[in-house]
Parts: structure tokens; C-alpha cells; sequence
């Protein structure tokens, strides 16, 4: 008896240990460089208690994002798998690699960004381990117990995982980037056959834009309905300019057809948390509010005085944003 | 000719203001307007246009929930769905079902009626997961075309224009497939009253979880449901210098 509990405990023990061992961060990369939200990631990462993070960095073509992945201060191991397979990132692909990859090393948390790249991956190997995944974490109380948003940001649920194996996606906004400083050891992730004829990548369309990215971004410019026109963002872009900022756009500004859709700030676009945050024209519906309303300075620009984006800002102007934003533009 | 299985979800409506219960165990759902899941009619409107297009013989809407879910499904059915299916699931077990066992229930009625594309929304707005359309892909080891503002058959396969953080992305899958519908890709019709009349006399199949083989054991504690922090009231300003002026002094402006 007395044996079988000592058995027992040193199994615990085992196990905690385990624990407090085994974290991957599946690295975001476009064969190029490393999405800044992986640094992200990797914070979190250390939050749940893990001691060694590993990053997987997958792709055609691996060098530089695995270099920087290895720099990242916390990671003590990086696992590259380079492979025609994981052609266009497809979730199909890489679920087979990570699920070999979790046979292997037995990880107690797996963790992403929250970006599409992450959100499209990682329930699909959450099915595959059977484990209940847990969106877009804006904190991380303990190794089980995280929380997030629900209800378009309207409430804040704590929750505590019960699966053995956490797989989790990332708020990179609520997550300082882990510091550079750290050397780890660069090493060849599982081999096997990803390749997969079910999805195939047939190409990619994205909107050039010299502005900081917009969920880097320290400032951003923000134009909703009120702009009328898509030619009228001319008028952001300039004040933009002014503060190095990047532009955004509520979800009427995209389905109006102004911009394009990726500029979409708000519950089911971006969510953003900049330092300073001008929405221009913008009512300011639950869903926008969503995506910004954890910046630290928000100003408003509109000619309604009831508009509810009023209640969340902290320097409101009631005014033509057709006069004002010209004005504003001259005068910072 | 394909079929298409179709999920929709009843939730608290887009527009209302939800309140979080003073227990912090939930929110309040009780005499709270419901409606479908934005991005599902999203999805029922892509279904329905691909019988249309003569691409689908048959559309049949599933929902997972309480009682009035059934709700939800005759509103599908009015869009131009051909039959409904509720699998009932109520009280605590529907507090804290995840999307992992719903798409247990979706996998294995995929499986039972032959459906060549399962078609969900995105996400549904009230647990923001976005985890569904993914975990049903995975469990039928479909391909999935997630967050799709295009879907265009070529061939035996289909082609899928997806949202993604820097753009679009055009992706090739092979059907049978798991489509997860985001908001560009239609504008969804409104039920009119002779469709919503005939919706009550289409077919609407009752299941349990169990008479599919799928276990719903909790796989979260809820700890707690609470409102977020509330910001500080600003102020509003007279003109674009006192604005400068504001600025200048938060250090955004030199």
C-alpha cells in the first residue's frame, strides 16, 4: 500500500515535471521573416509555466525565420521542418506534421497567434489529438486556467482546460514580444509524408502597403462609413503620414467597397491595441468596438454627437471630418 | 449530384447589449432577443445559391442547442433549406459544450446523410471560438477552406478565395469538403412570409448526442464570467486646436 502511493506520487511528480517542460509555439512565417506576433506567442508561452519552449518553424523555405525564432529570449529549442509540403502554409500539411511532432515530444501546450494562419491550424490539430482548443487568450492565470473574450469583447470568461494538452491561440496585443538575447539550439523537426492532395495553394493576393502593419502598428487612422468613398481615405492616409501611422477601416468602410478587407478592424477582422487610436467618421457598433477598444488614447472624429463611439473615446470632436482631418493634417 | 450540410446556431443577437449575470457564472440569456448567427445565414445564403447553381441536389440545416433552436432552423429552412435536423442539448451540458463536440455531432451526421460540403459560419459571435469549420474538416479528414469570400466549383474540385490577415489567398480543395463562410462572401436573402409559412410544413428530424455516438463530458470549467474594465469618460473638444493640443500634451505630437 504504502509502496503504491510512494509509486503514485513519484508518478505526479514525474508528470509535473513533464509539465513544466513542454511547450511549442508554432512559428508564423512567410519564408522570409518571422511574423512578429511568434514573440508574442512565446511570452505567453512562458506564462503557462513552461521552462523550455520549443518553436516549430515550418515552411519552404525556413533560414531566416528559424535564425530569428532561435534569438528569441526563452526559447531553448527550435525545430525546422523544411518541405515542399508546407507549400502555402496549408492547415492540411502542417496538422500532419505537428501531429507527428506531438508524438514525439509529448507537449502539455501548444500555442499559436491568433491570427488566420494560427486560428485555421490549430483546432484542426486539436481535433486530431481531441482536445478542446481555447481562441484568442488575453491572459494566462496558470498552466490550466486562461481567459478570453466572448460576446464581441462584451464580457470576459475565465475558464480552466481540462484536457491533458493545451492548445491554445494568442492575442498578440495582450502579450509584450519576447526580447532578443536568447541562442537556442536550432534542430530538424520529425520527418514523415505531409504532403497532402487535399488542399492545394494556388496563389495569394495581398495588399502592398509601405504603412506599418496594423496590428504592430503604434498609431493608427481609422475611417468608417463617413469617408463616402474610397478616394476620400486619401484624407487618412495623409494624416497618417504625419504620425507614421498605419490606416484601418470599420466593417462598413470594407463592405462599402472603400478598402480592402484585411484593413478590417473589429470582432471579426483585426484587433488591434495601439498607442494611439483616431477612428474618423466611425459610429462605433459593438463589433468595431470589439477590435480596438484596448487602445490606450482613442480619439473620435464625427458629426454626430450620439455617435457611441463618443463613450469610449478620450478626446471626442464633434465635427465634418471633411473639414477637420485637412485641418488636423496641417496642424500635428 | 452533392449534398450539403449546413450548420446554423441560435444566439443572442448581434445587436443587443449583453449583460453579464451579478453571479458572474454566464450572461443573462432569459427574454433576450435571439437570432441566427450572422456568419451562418452567411452560410445557409452559399448553400442554398449552390442549389440554385443546380451544384447541390439537397441543403439540410443542423442545429445543436436548446428547445427554441428549432427556431433557428425554421428560419433556415424559409431561406430555401430542404430539411431541417436538432440535435437537442439544454441546460449545463449546453453551457459548456464546446465546438469541439459540436463538431463531433457535425462529423458524424456528415457520415449519416452523405454529404458532400459541410458549409458553418466563420464564427459564432457570442464564444468568438472560431474553431468549428477546422475541427469538423479534421475529424472527416476533409480539406477545409476557411473564411471563404469565393467559392467556385472547377472540375471535381473546388476553389476557394480566402480572407487573410495580409490580403486573399485562392486555394484548390478536394470534395468532399468543410467550408467556414466569412462576411464578404454573399449577401444573405431575407425569409419572405410565404417561405416562412412553407418552412413550417418541411421536415425537421429531432436527435440526442448520444444517438450519434458522441459524448459531451465537459471539457472546460467556467471560473468565472465577468464585465470587462470599463474605460475612463473622455471628454469632447471644442476644435482641431484644442485636439493639438491634447495630443502635444500625451506626447503623440512634438
Amino acid at each position: 500500500m504504502f509502496v503504491n502511493r510512494a509509486r503514485f506520487s513519484t508518478s505526479i511528480l514525474t508528470q509535473q515535471i513533464r509539465r513544466l517542460k513542454s511547450t511549442l509555439v508554432l512559428a508564423e512565417h512567410n519564408n522570409e521573416v518571422l511574423n512578429p506576433i511568434t514573440a508574442n506567442t512565446v511570452t505567453a508561452a512562458k506564462k503557462c509555466g513552461a521552462g523550455d519552449i520549443t518553436v516549430l518553424v515550418a515552411g519552404t523555405k525556413c533560414g531566416p525565420a528559424s535564425e530569428a525564432a532561435a534569438k528569441l529570449e526563452g526559447v531553448s529549442k527550435v525545430l525546422v521542418a523544411e518541405n515542399a509540403a508546407f507549400n502555402g502554409f496549408t492547415a492540411e500539411a502542417l496538422t500532419a506534421l505537428l501531429v507527428a511532432t506531438q508524438n514525439q515530444y509529448k507537449f502539455t501546450h501548444i500555442l499559436s497567434g491568433a491570427t488566420a494562419f494560427g486560428k485555421a491550424v490549430l483546432p484542426r490539430l486539436a481535433a486530431k489529438l481531441d482536445v478542446s482548443p481555447i481562441s484568442d487568450i488575453i491572459d494566462v492565470e496558470s498552466e490550466d486556467t486562461f481567459v478570453r473574450t466572448i460576446y464581441a469583447g462584451n464580457a470576459i470568461l475565465k475558464l480552466k482546460a481540462k484536457d491533458p494538452v493545451k492548445i491554445i491561440t494568442v492575442r498578440g496585443t495582450n502579450f509584450e514580444a519576447a526580447k532578443e538575447g536568447g541562442s537556442a539550439a536550432i534542430e530538424k523537426a520529425p520527418e514523415g509524408d505531409f504532403k497532402t492532395d487535399l488542399t492545394e495553394f494556388i496563389s495569394q493576393e495581398l495588399t502592398k502597403s509601405e504603412r506599418p502593419s496594423l496590428t504592430a502598428a503604434k498609431v493608427i487612422i481609422s475611417g468608417g462609413r463617413g469617408l463616402k468613398s474610397g478616394d476620400n481615405f486619401k484624407l487618412l492616409y495623409d494624416l497618417a503620414d504625419k504620425f507614421g501611422a498605419a490606416v484601418g477601416a470599420s466593417r462598413a468602410a470594407v463592405d462599402a467597397g472603400y478598402v480592402p478587407n484585411d484593413l478590417q478592424i473589429g470582432q471579426t477582422g483585426k484587433i488591434v491595441a495601439p498607442d494611439l487610436y483616431i477612428a474618423v467618421g466611425i459610429s462605433g457598433a459593438i463589433q468595431h468596438l470589439a477590435g480596438m477598444k484596448d487602445s490606450k488614447v482613442i480619439v473620435a472624429i464625427n458629426k454626430d454627437p450620439e455617435a457611441p463611439i463618443f463613450q469610449v473615446s478620450d478626446y471626442g470632436l464633434v465635427a465634418d471630418l471633411f473639414k477637420a482631418v485637412p485641418e488636423l493634417t496641417t496642424k500635428v | 449530384m452533392s449534398r450539403i450540410l449546413v450548420g446554423v446556431k441560435r444566439v443572442i443577437d448581434y445587436a443587443v447589449k449583453i449583460r453579464v449575470k451579478p453571479d458572474k457564472t454566464g450572461v443573462v440569456t432569459d427574454g433576450v432577443k435571439h437570432s441566427m448567427n450572422p456568419f451562418d445565414e452567411i452560410a445557409v445564403e452559399e448553400a442554398v445559391k449552390m442549389k440554385e447553381k443546380k451544384l447541390a441536389s439537397e441543403v439540410i440545416a443542423l442545429t445543436i442547442g436548446p428547445a427554441q433552436s428549432v427556431e433557428t432552423l425554421r428560419t433556415a429552412l424559409a431561406m430555401g433549406a430542404d430539411r431541417g435536423i436538432h440535435v437537442e442539448i439544454s441546460g449545463k451540458e449546453w453551457e459548456l459544450l464546446q465546438p469541439l463536440h459540436v463538431s463531433k455531432i457535425f462529423a458524424k451526421v456528415a457520415e449519416k446523410e452523405k454529404v458532400d460540403f459541410v458549409i458553418v459560419g466563420k464564427q459564432a459571435i457570442d464564444d468568438d471560438s472560431n474553431q468549428t469549420a477546422q475541427m469538423t474538416a479534421a475529424l472527416l479528414d476533409w480539406p477545409q477552406a476557411t473564411f471563404a469570400s469565393k467559392i467556385e466549383k472547377k472540375g471535381d474540385k473546388i476553389e476557394v478565395t480566402r480572407e487573410i490577415d495580409g490580403g486573399l489567398e485562392t486555394v484548390s480543395c478536394k470534395i468532399p469538403a468543410v467550408i467556414s463562410a466569412d462576411l464578404r462572401l454573399n449577401t444573405p436573402r431575407y425569409a419572405t412570409l410565404p417561405n416562412i409559412m412553407k418552412a413550417k410544413k418541411k421536415p425537421v428530424e429531432k436527435l440526442a448526442a448520444k444517438d450519434l455516438g458522441v459524448d459531451t463530458a465537459a471539457r472546460i470549467d467556467v471560473v468565472s464570467v465577468e464585465d470587462p474594465p470599463v474605460r475612463q469618460a473622455g471628454s469632447v473638444v471644442p476644435d482641431v486646436d484644442t485636439l493639438v493640443a491634447k495630443l502635444k500634451d500625451s506626447g503623440f505630437v512634438k
